[in-house]
């Protein structure tokens, strides 16, 4: 699984980021387009040729060239500019918050472009699950989705249309660890990353002082700091499975400290077995924390967990950074302001050899392009123009702005308005040297489903100390029943 | 659409059944044939309901049947892999034992408690109660509430956090916050919790149909009985309940049918894993999720399809014992 990031997902860039930023405020009026030049920038990031700005609007590319899917050698042209006729998006984007950065975001779109997108809203949860028969029928023009595994592996059932000409125009905003990510199984670009968001171990800061407990580093000091919460009477961690994908958060952190990023990539991808003694001793680790886990945990959910930490009634919580957003709603819901006391740290190491990979979950938000809207093939410019605009940093933090724990992935997003949590996360995940998606973006959705890997590890959870040897073997079945994938 | 049902089970004498809406006059005359027109309107009006009927109820088994023996993903080709998905299913899968189980204690719950509940409140309702309408109300309330609202209700009562039942015991002193009866997330006692749940529901359709069905008991039964001398619990156990007969082998079908198509509560809940597994669940988590596990979801609709045949035969042939009667 090449996609998963080999580089950081911002170390690559960090040294053109400075650059880029410079260049998008320079382009920021003029609806700019980076040229090839600027992308070649990359390689030679000291190279001062910001000149090629082209300041005057451009027109957008005639429709006629459709299948437009090898980048011309040229300078790329966007596809921003007036456009006519129509188009469709799908959003997955229902939460309120979300929905005022989806307006925003198209109400921008319509002022530069004078097209006002259709957004159909589906609910989050919804619009996963049904994401099969919605890609395979008559789906919109363009829509969200996740990039790793399950990009690529809708790319591969032919039910996304490559934008290898958007990405021409905008890779250079993007640093290598984002840009690999968005890459299908044949090397074609099929998607537009948008936000992204670290796993983190939360907790509150004013809570720890007060109990004098200080950020564990290694495993064990983690292990003794869960022991003494145990002993002050407080759950040491906050955690929510009725979702069943919780978990994998767990199982993904605990086997990339355990036994590397490449190990990890190689289970996720069927390269490595369920039944390998290296998973055997995850689950032999994991068995550790469970009773230190929040009672009852199977049947809460996450936003349950999150008021439990809120509440300090639990030491830490290992969870995705839009945590944050639920400590906000319940800030407003009870005139509190929990959200400033609010920090984390990244999951403490075992101190063996891969402490330097320095992994951890990063998940990305992407667009992409379906392949069996109707009404595509007349839409198609409009649809690439919503990509392109999508990947501008200004767009992203019109986004950023409703729903802070997501973070830009443009290079030239405006950082200035990030808050303490968010410069925070950025600053761990740039110094990552391996990044993975979750468990159920980097592995096949069949075996990411409810009744699948989230199911085996629920019962692994009610009863950690069972047989690992007939338990792991019966994820390895299930595994080994799935339909062939050729990806 | 339960008023429906207790009628098919007294279907018209078949001789009707065909001519009924054809001018009737003419079969006056001409008792031994029909005409063009009645043959036409015949074949029309059985026809195409049998049509549809076909296409959409056996049509579709039919299919689910056929994509069993893949492993079709909803997208790629279709590859045929035998009984596969079967011996899976069978051996190994943990979810699927599990869900049959849930499924059968499903029945048992609903026949040997809810069930009996239902038809207890009915008779208790059908006598000469003050503010009886009112009862009938209150009982018949979680039949009307959409699912939603039902699984919400039921997450407030039993949260192992601030749920009503575990504040209660906290407040009384009886457990501890980290001692708290996990009614959703034990997978030994959810499907309890969960049963309890449904119960509520289905002690108000109960008790809908069967008082629907006491009203229709001609008075002058029980006038009768009482004439004779008889309590009132042997008048209903004589006289009353095998008047009823119609009636409960209606009772006997709802339940078995909301027995096998359990689904939304458990659903709502962890939508049917970690002790709530149902077959229902198993079937649309594997084939209509992003899963799109085409083939083995429609291995496990088929086991659902067979057991569901046998109550549906059991009846049918109690039907067709009692045309031909």
């Amino acid at each position: 699984m090449d996609d998963v990031q080999q580089p950081g997902l911002l170390t690559g860039g960090q040294v053109t980021r400075r650059e880029v930023l410079k260049k998008g405020l320079i382009g920021a009026a003029g609806l700019t387009v980076l040229p090839a030049v600027i992308t070649a920038c990359n390689s030679a990031a000291a190279t001062p040729t910001l000149a090629p700005v082209t300041a005057a609007p451009v027109t957008a590319a005639p429709v006629s060239a459709a299948p437009a899917v090898t980048p011309t050698a040229g300078a790329p042209t966007t596809f921003l500019g007036k456009l006519t006729g129509a188009l469709t998006v799908g959003s997955n984007h229902s939460d309120a918050s979300e929905v005022a950065g989806m307006g925003a975001i198209t109400t921008a779109f319509a002022a530069l472009t004078g097209l006002a997108p259709k957004v159909n809203k589906v609910d989050h949860n919804t619009f996963q699950t049904q994401i099969n028969n919605y890609l395979g029928g008559t789906p919109d023009d363009a829509f969200t989705w996740f990039s790793g595994f399950r990009m690529r592996f809708f790319a591969s059932k032919g039910l996304a249309t490559a934008i290898d000409d958007v990405w021409a125009n905008v890779k250079a905003n993007y640093t290598p660890g984002f840009s690999n990510a968005v890459v299908g199984d044949d090397k074609h670009v099929y998607g537009i990353p948008v936000d992204y968001y670290p796993w983190c171990v939360f907790y509150r800061k004013s809570f720890f002082a007060s109990k004098g407990y200080t950020i564990p580093a290694t495993w064990a000091d983690f292990l003794t700091l869960c022991a003494k919460m145990q002993k002050d009477g407080i759950t040491p961690l906050a955690f929510g499975d009725d979702g069943g994908w919780p978990a994998m958060g767990w199982f993904d952190i605990l086997n990339l400290r355990m036994n590397g990023y490449d190990f990890h990539v190689g289970l996720m991808t069927g390269a490595n077995k369920w039944t390998d003694p290296k998973v055997t001793a995850v689950f032999t680790e994991w068995a550790k924390i469970v009773p230190y886990y929040l009672h009852g945990f199977a049947g809460l959910t996450w936003e349950k967990a999150c008021d439990s930490l809120i509440q300090q009634k639990s030491g830490m919580f290992l969870l995705g950074l839009f945590m944050t957003g639920e400590v906000a709603t319940t800030d407003a819901a009870n005139k509190t302001s929990v959200l400033a006391d609010i920090d984390f740290f990244p999951f403490p190491f075992m101190g063996n050899s891969f402490d330097a990979e320095k992994a951890l979950d990063a998940p990305i938000d992407i667009w992409m392009l379906s392949a069996k809207s109707p009404s595509l093939q007349a839409d198609l410019t409009n649809a690439k123009a919503w990509m392109e605009f999508w990947s501008k940093g200004s767009t992203q933090v019109l986004m950023y702005q409703q729903q802070p724990g997501f973070i830009p992935t443009a290079s030239d997003a405006d950082t200035s308005g990030y808050d303490v949590l968010t410069k925070k996360a950025v600053s761990i995940v740039s110094q990552a040297l391996k990044i993975t998606q979750f468990l159920d973006r980097d592995t096949r959705p069949d075996f990411a489903g409810t009744n699948g890997v989230g199911s085996f590890f629920l019962n692994f959870l009610n009863k950690p100390t069972q047989d690992l040897t007939a338990f792991q073997k019966s994820i390895q079945d299930f595994w080994d029943k799935l339909p062939a994938y050729s990806g | 659409m339960s008023q429906l049902e207790p009628q098919a089970l007294t279907p018209a004498p078949a001789t009707n059944a065909g001519a009924g809406v054809a001018a009737p006059r003419k079969r006056r005359r001409r008792y031994s044939l029909l005409n063009r027109r009645d043959k036409l309107s015949l074949a029309l009006m059985v026809g195409i309901p049998l049509v549809i009927f076909l296409i959409i109820i056996w049509g579709m088994a039919a299919v689910s049947i056929v994509l069993s023996f893949t492993n079709w993903d909803g997208i790629s080709a279709i590859k045929f892999v035998g009984l596969d998905e079967y011996s899976y299913l069978l051996t190994s899968y943990p979810d699927f034992w599990p869900a049959v189980a849930h499924n059968v204690m499903w029945l048992l719950f609903f026949v040997c408690f809810a069930t009996p509940m239902g038809i207890l409140l009915a008779v208790l309702l059908d006598r000469p109660l003050r503010g009886s309408r009112i009862y009938q109300t209150v009982f018949f309330t979680p039949v009307v509430l959409s699912l939603a609202v039902v699984g919400f209700i039921w997450e407030l009562q039993y949260n192992s956090q601030d749920g009503f039942i575990n504040s209660t015991l906290m407040a009384l002193g009886m457990v501890k916050p980290n001692t708290t009866i996990d009614f959703l997330g034990d997978p030994s006692i959810n499907i309890w919790a969960v049963l309890v749940a449904a119960s509520w529901r289905h002690i108000g359709y109960i008790m809908v149909l069967y008082l629907a069905g006491l009203k229709s008991v001609d008075p002058s039964l029980r006038e009768a009985a009482a004439i004779d001398g008889a309590s009132e619990s042997q008048t209903f156990i004589h006289v009353v309940f095998p008047v009823m007969a119609p009636i409960n082998v209606v009772i006997v079908v709802v339940t078995v049918i909301e027995s096998l198509r359990a689904f939304d509560i458990a659903y709502i809940i962890n939508q049917g894993t970690n002790g709530l597994q149902l077959l229902s669940t198993l079937i649309v988590n594997n084939m209509l999720s992003e899963a799109s596990l085409i083939g083995f979801g429609s291995a496990i609709a088929v086991v659902l399809l067979t057991i569901s045949l046998v109550p549906i035969v059991l009846y049918l042939s109690r039907v067709m014992r009692s045309e031909e009667q």
